[in-house]
């Protein structure tokens, strides 16, 4: 076959590429995309809608420098749906307002809880009825480490 | 016109990662330890003011360390990398232009960018945004040169009462004078200790007696380098900020073993491994390198052991990336040198003739199948090592029990790219 279309002379252009390529395999495959039909047809009607196809990582990321995730450990949140092993998604970018669930480090140690701000000061809330509010003592280790903004449960 | 140049520079940036997620380390002594636990190379506030310089090997210091509860963590690239990228990116946010100048500091032009009464509070906005956004505490030095913007940023983390902002444009030429007065010439960026030496000679003992002296007589005595940076220091921006890193001519992969190795095989796994992430490196920038340098050596520390060292360059019979031909290259090499009886602590692997591979020179006798496979295989094998982690797919010669590898005693989680290892919150 390779021979041939030099002998038979069928089409100077294969007869001359297959002289001047030693690669037997890979000219058999050039000359394979040559005779390929070209489709002519109508082209896709869709092709001018084709968009990115949804990011579920652009939606839960507003903030990609400061955006960090956790793993929870216990069920201390269990009535605001955040269970054992759950994935939060935390951003430090955000503000840390009344009521929205917090990354807290309470004596060197994280914790997700709710924050109150209440006349007394801020405390943190669990979302479980055997946990008590814990009332932010001045003397105590506190801050805010950041917003958790998405809680992903596997089902 | 006065140019605005700001450095931003990490205070102990990988303490201060290993801190964000073990927020029970404010506060005390904490130490990050080099590759193989050998040497302190970043130190916490408290470990500094106890008097531990940079570089103390690791074992010189136990019982200090032991002494005053200092923590030691191993080193921890893998989130090292991920936090500065974090921070390099906010701040590209503040300026049009910036030069990512190591791991933890990046140059910023703000050249313009506001008026001079209010840079400063400018300065305090980023360090605020960098603190609040990614948790790593930063200094900012701004002055009208790379130079002086260097020595601000000094001044910035030395004196508290800068609140770690300090603004070299505006404060006075006279006060300014009186500051760099205080300040020894060898913490001048790019004089280094040879030329401190010398410089201490010719009676330069100041950041302010180097700026004072004729440029000229510097460049005789020493460079148009350094003559560079007494214009520098006299307010000229000499030195522009690079926004495009440039290719490296050379990928150096060298590193200490855990334990000495003695015998071949071993030896072997660890230059195939080391001439892989070399190789790595070298497809990351598209280029491709016309030789590589292996070299071993001994422990030269331990005086009663027989040392040994040698190193050898093999040329490559076509410039190349493909992992394969400069492992084998690099096995060539290393059986050359490789003598037995010695218990080695060390190879290395320096490509060399780097070019981009794009002017890969062209000859009648190019094999363009084999280099177009050779190709593919390697993009397919970083593909596969970029999204399921490095070293998913490897050559066997490798081995899969390293007995060479590196001690990483204390090496904390990546708590930013693994999901099995993500902070735990109660």
């Amino acid at each position: 076959m390779y021979q041939s279309s030099i002998r038979l002379g069928r089409n100077a252009t294969n007869g001359l590429l297959s002289f001047m390529h030693p690669n037997k395999e890979l000219f058999q495959r050039q000359r394979a995309l040559l005779r390929k039909a070209i489709p002519a047809g109508f082209p896709s009607p869709a092709d001018d809608y084709v968009e990115q196809r949804l990011s579920l990582d652009e939606h839960l990321v507003q903030h990609r420098e400061s955006t960090f995730f956790m793993r929870v450990a216990g069920d201390s949140m269990r009535e605001l749906g955040i269970f054992d092993g759950d994935l939060l998604v935390v951003d430090r970018a955000l503000p840390a307002t009344d009521g929205c669930v917090v990354i807290a480090v309470v004596d060197g140690d994280f914790t997700v809880k709710q924050l109150i701000h209440s006349p007394q000061g801020q405390l943190l809330r669990a979302a479980h009825p055997d946990y008590p509010d814990m009332p932010i003592r001045p003397e105590q280790d506190f801050f805010i480490w950041g917003v958790v903004q998405w809680n992903v449960h596997k089902v | 016109m006065q140019r605005t140049i700001a450095l931003v520079d990490c205070n102990n940036f990988y303490v201060s990662c290993e801190r964000l997620f073990q927020p029970g380390l404010e506060g005390k002594p904490v130490v990050v330890l080099s590759n193989n636990d050998g040497c302190v190379v970043s130190r916490s506030k408290e470990v500094k003011d106890l008097g531990i310089t940079m570089a103390l090997p690791w074992f010189q210091m136990k019982d200090i360390a032991k002494q005053h509860g200092i923590i030691a963590f191993s080193s921890n690239y893998t989130l090292y990398a991920d936090i500065s990228n974090r921070v390099m990116s906010l701040l590209s946010r503040f300026s049009p232009n910036q030069e990512v100048y190591s791991i933890d500091e990046c140059f910023l032009e703000l050249t313009g960018m506001a008026s001079l009464e209010n840079i400063s509070e400018y300065g305090q906005q980023i360090r605020q945004s960098i603190k609040k956004c990614v948790g790593i505490p930063v200094c900012i030095g701004i002055a009208s040169s790379k130079t002086l913007a260097k020595l601000a940023n000094q001044v910035a983390k030395k004196q508290p009462r800068m609140n770690s902002v300090c603004d070299f444009n505006a404060i006075s030429k006279n006060t300014l004078d009186e500051l760099l007065a205080t300040l020894p010439v060898g913490e001048v960026w790019g004089v280094g200790r040879r030329s401190t030496v010398k410089l201490l000679e010719m009676d330069i003992h100041t950041v302010l007696d180097l700026k004072r002296t004729p440029p000229k007589r510097i460049r005789d005595e020493f460079s148009v380098v350094l003559e560079r940076t007494v214009e520098e220091l006299n307010g000229v921006a000499c030195i522009e900020l690079d926004d495009v890193v440039p290719d490296k001519q050379q990928i150096i992969c060298s590193r200490s073993f855990g334990t000495l190795v003695s015998n071949l095989p071993d030896l072997e796994q660890a230059a195939i491994a080391y001439t892989t992430r070399a190789a790595e490196r070298l497809r990351h920038q598209h280029s491709i390198a016309s030789g590589i340098q292996i070299y071993i050596r001994t422990n030269p520390h331990q005086i009663k052991d027989p040392q040994y060292q040698q190193s050898i360059t093999v040329p490559m019979h076509e410039p190349t990336s493909d992992t394969r031909v400069l492992c084998h290259a690099a096995l060539v090499g290393l059986r050359k040198i490789y003598r037995t009886g010695y218990a080695y602590q060390k190879v290395g692997m320096t490509l060399t003739g780097i070019m981009p591979a794009t002017s890969r020179p062209k000859t009648l006798f190019d094999d363009i199948t084999a280099q177009q496979k050779s190709a593919s295989l390697m993009q397919t094998m970083d593909q596969i090592n970029h999204t399921m982690g490095s070293g998913t797919v490897q050559l066997l010669g490798e081995g899969i029990r390293k007995n060479w590898a590196m001690r990483r005693g204390n090496m904390s989680k990546r708590y930013t790219t693994e999901w099995d290892e993500l902070p735990v919150a109660q």
